[in-house]
């Protein structure tokens, strides 16, 4: 069969890096076609340069044979190639159909929108896509899951052949997930050939035909699914042998470093459960099943309305979470960039931005000690960083978590909640967090884990507790958990529910 | 070195010091174009000139660093002038009439600045629509309490405040370096400014790190306020009466200086030093126009064009 796209020899410099030295991709008409790599690896820098947005120092691109340029995303979306970005790009005060069809709408008489024919137009391509959604409804009440759906939709109406997915399923349920498969696969019967960039690997062995790996802003290797191994994918991502993906090692239990009884507020009931020090402990649920709410809740940042908090044996009510922050509680947040770092500012300033009492010498900031502390974080989780002084704008999602990490125990803390703690960072990183979180347990440090990526939680905890509408279903010690249990106590009330009616 | 290697150090040094430079490029053509320019005695009247407006946008700054804006500024000009002369035209000894008459325009300023912090953080209404109702209301206030007529025939003393020089520098120019210093200070060296520049870099992320963010913005309306009061002051004393027309507008001329001077309008980037140097490229620009005799209306262009071009220069320089 033809090549639907193909790009070769793709070079792009910028000052002082080569993003990508004379790399090559093809896709075929009906297939996924996966592209990964770690963060750096010029992933990105390759699907900006199809999707028109920035421009390539030498390489040729094919569309269907012929020869194109590619000068501006307008030009992309002429030959038929759509890019779904990780933060979609919908207006959210329009409706459904508005969004899919803008720019396009249908017209009448002095250029007056024919609303009919533009819901009706949507609805077709969204039967195509096997969605039933209400055009009419405001994009900004749809979760992540549909929104998605709507940019799809918008690539279809506008008959894109060649479809960039950038992490689709970061914001997704497992469920949502299936759905999304589902979509794709549909997609392929008409023909579109797809680009799929994940850092879950084992998306990749279940939707897509051929896969290649980027790594420094080379080609690694292009390979059929079926020929590969997860180990292989990641050691070629990598570049050496990673000895496993979980370093999970034995640890000597402690005392209880947290215990809530029958804590309620807002959806969460009844949740009573008791975490150890010395034990990494993870919470597992459906986005939605109220685990980040927990977690806001236990540091402070939002009100609790009934049960009781155990800090250390010790009854515990932060009203802030400044209070939280000073009794030893800190918080990762999930997305780390909109909540955790201040992102103008940089790694001196946020490691000690939460403890900043610690370095006051009367009323002034004492920079040296300031300095002297950072420094000393920065060493013993090796932050990659060229000086304490650089903005963390600019570091790597792993070392943004790092300086995250700095900072709550510059704060001295004795209980940790990871929320989400690797999403957006690649395999190298990952397994220097969960390094990290070993040696926090070993020194008596309580961890908590909340994360939607049931590998991660099942490589790494001692329990495992599981989440569903507000609730908990069910603790799970690592012997016994595996991903159906897990998934079955995460979704047990929705089919309770379901099977009534 | 040839032209074309100049015009790039020229043109690398302008995106590294932006504002600096186009000041001091402003000094030399007004030095070359009015001989009279470069001499102490206009310089400190520069200097003089821009005091007032220079001393509230660096209250400006503050909370435009939090990513808010203060639109009552020119009103609290007006209102504290009125509260200050009200007071001093009270039988008081000059011994307990000044202090309590500044006291009392100060005070004004906490409680402006206060009630703008609440609307803001306690009721969460965006400080561009707080701010612009406290500027009406002060602004109706200070005509009704006047009955729309200058408050005149103040204690003789009064005057001094913004007219006397002490080792030849005008008092008013010495308490703007004063609260320049002293803010500069804050913003860099103590834990409050480091948190100013938290919230306006991303206020949910100051929270989640334990930063009393309320407490933070409360703190900047009331140094807004307090440092507009200072200069509605400064400027009832320099015109020696209590107007309730005093300040129209000033609210746009500090703006514009903090704003040129670098400070985002989306919070959390900028400094007081960039404050200082856009107030007086504003000051120095209007005096030299003056002394080439460029007419005021044609001056109002050049500055808007002025205005334009330095933030333009800005947005270069990321």
């Amino acid at each position: 069969m033809n090549n639907l796209l193909s790009m070769n020899s793709i070079t792009k410099k910028y000052p002082g890096v080569t993003a990508l030295d004379a790399v090559s991709f093809e896709l075929k008409p009906g297939e996924v076609h996966c592209l990964v790599g770690e963060n750096g690896a010029g992933k990105s820098t390759l699907m900006k340069i199809l999707g028109g947005a920035v421009a390539m120092d030498a390489g040729i691109i094919e569309v269907s044979g012929s020869a194109v340029t590619v000068s501006s995303p307008a030009a992309a979306q002429q030959l038929g190639i759509g890019v779904i970005y990780q933060d979609f790009k919908l207006v959210n005060d329009l409706s459904v159909a508005e969004n899919v069809l803008l720019g396009q709408e249908p017209l009448r008489r002095w250029k007056m929108i024919d609303k009919n024919l533009m819901h009706e137009k949507v609805r077709q391509v969204l039967g195509q896509l096997g969605e039933e959604l209400d055009t009419h409804v405001r994009v900004g009440t749809l979760g992540m899951a549909k929104r998605q759906i709507v940019e799809i939709a918008k690539t279809l109406v506008r008959n894109m052949r060649i479809l960039v997915m950038d992490e689709p399923s970061a914001s997704l349920t497992e469920q949502e997930i299936r759905n999304l498969f589902q979509v794709i696969r549909r997609l392929k019967k008409e023909g579109v050939g797809i680009i799929y960039i994940s850092h879950r690997l084992d998306e990749i062995f279940e939707i897509g035909e051929r896969v290649t790996v980027l790594r420094d802003g080379k080609n690694v290797k292009t390979a059929a699914v079926s020929e590969v191994d997860r180990r292989t994918l990641i050691r070629w991502m990598v570049g050496r042998e990673l000895e496993q993906e979980y370093p999970k090692v034995p640890l000597k239990r402690g005392s209880e470093i947290l215990r809530t009884e029958q804590l309620g507020a807002g959806r969460l009931r009844d949740i009573s459960l008791g975490v150890m020090r010395g034990e990494i402990f993870g919470i597992a649920g459906l986005v939605g099943a109220g685990r980040s709410e927990l977690a806001h809740i236990i540091f402070g940042a939002s009100k609790r309305e009934k049960g009781k908090v155990y800090l250390d044996g010790k009854e515990f009510n932060p009203a802030s979470p400044s209070e939280a922050i000073d009794a030893g509680v800190g918080l990762l947040t999930e997305d780390r960039n909109r909540y955790g770092l201040l992102m103008q500012m940089n790694v001196r300033e946020n490691v000690s931005l939460s403890k900043i009492r610690d370095v006051l010498k009367g009323f002034r900031i004492d920079k040296t000690k300031e300095r002297i502390a950072a420094q000393g974080f920065v060493d013993q989780l090796r932050i990659k960083t060229p000086s304490l002084e650089t903005g963390v704008e600019t570091l790597s999602g792993g070392n943004r978590q790092k300086v995250v990490l700095a900072r709550w125990l510059f704060t001295r803390s004795k209980l940790l909640i990871f929320d989400e703690p690797t999403a957006g960072i690649d395999v190298g990183a990952k397994f220097e967090i969960y390094n990290l979180m070993n040696d926090l347990a070993e020194r008596g440090i309580g961890v908590i884990i909340i994360s939607s990526e049931l590998p991660e939680l099942l490589g790494m905890c001692d329990r495992i507790a599981v989440m569903c509408e507000g609730r908990i279903t069910g603790v799970l010690n690592r012997e016994e958990a595996t991903q159906e249990k897990i998934l079955a106590l995460a979704t047990q009330f929705n089919e309770a529910t379901s099977s009534v009616h | 070195m040839s032209t074309d290697q100049t015009v790039k150090k020229v043109s690398a040094a302008l995106a590294e010091y932006g504002i600096g430079v186009a000041f001091v490029l402003e000094l030399i053509l007004f030095a070359v174009f009015s001989p009279y320019f470069l001499t102490a005695e206009n310089l400190l009247n520069v200097t003089l000139q821009t005091s007032i407006t220079a001393i509230i946008a660096v209250g400006m700054t503050f909370v435009i660093l939090t990513a808010g804006i203060d639109l009552s500024v020119g009103s609290v000009v007006a209102f504290a002038g009125v509260v200050t002369t009200v007071v001093l035209k009270l039988d008081f000894s000059p011994m307990i009439a000044y202090p309590l008459g500044i006291g009392a325009g100060l005070m004004f300023g906490v409680l402006t600045g206060g009630a703008a912090g609440i609307f803001v953080t306690k009721f969460r209404i965006t400080p561009f629509i707080v701010t612009l109702a406290l500027m009406t209301i002060w602004r109706g206030l200070a005509f009704v309490v006047t009955e729309g007529r200058p408050i005149w025939e103040l204690p003789e003393g009064f005057a001094v405040l913004a007219r006397g020089r002490m080792a030849e520098i005008p008092i008013p120019t010495i308490i703007m370096l004063i609260v320049f210093g002293a803010a500069h200070f804050v913003l860099t060296q103590t834990r409050f400014g480091r948190y100013v520049y938290a919230v306006g870099g991303n206020v949910e992320a100051a929270r989640l790190a334990g930063i009393d963010t309320n407490r933070v913005l409360m703190q900047v309306y009331v140094i807004s306020g307090v440092l507009a009061s200072l200069g509605g002051i400064l400027l009832a004393s320099r015109v020696n009466s209590g107007q309730p027309n005093a300040g129209l507008m000033y609210e746009l001329d500090v703006i514009a200086a903090v704003v040129v001077g670098g400070t985002s309008l989306f919070g959390g980037r900028g400094t007081v030093i960039g404050t200082l140097i856009g107030s007086l490229l504003i000051g120095v620009l209007r005096n030299g126009l003056n002394l080439m005799n460029v007419e005021s209306y044609v001056q109002q262009v050049i500055v808007g064009i002025v205005i334009l071009l330095a933030v333009m220069m800005d947005r270069l320089r990321k």
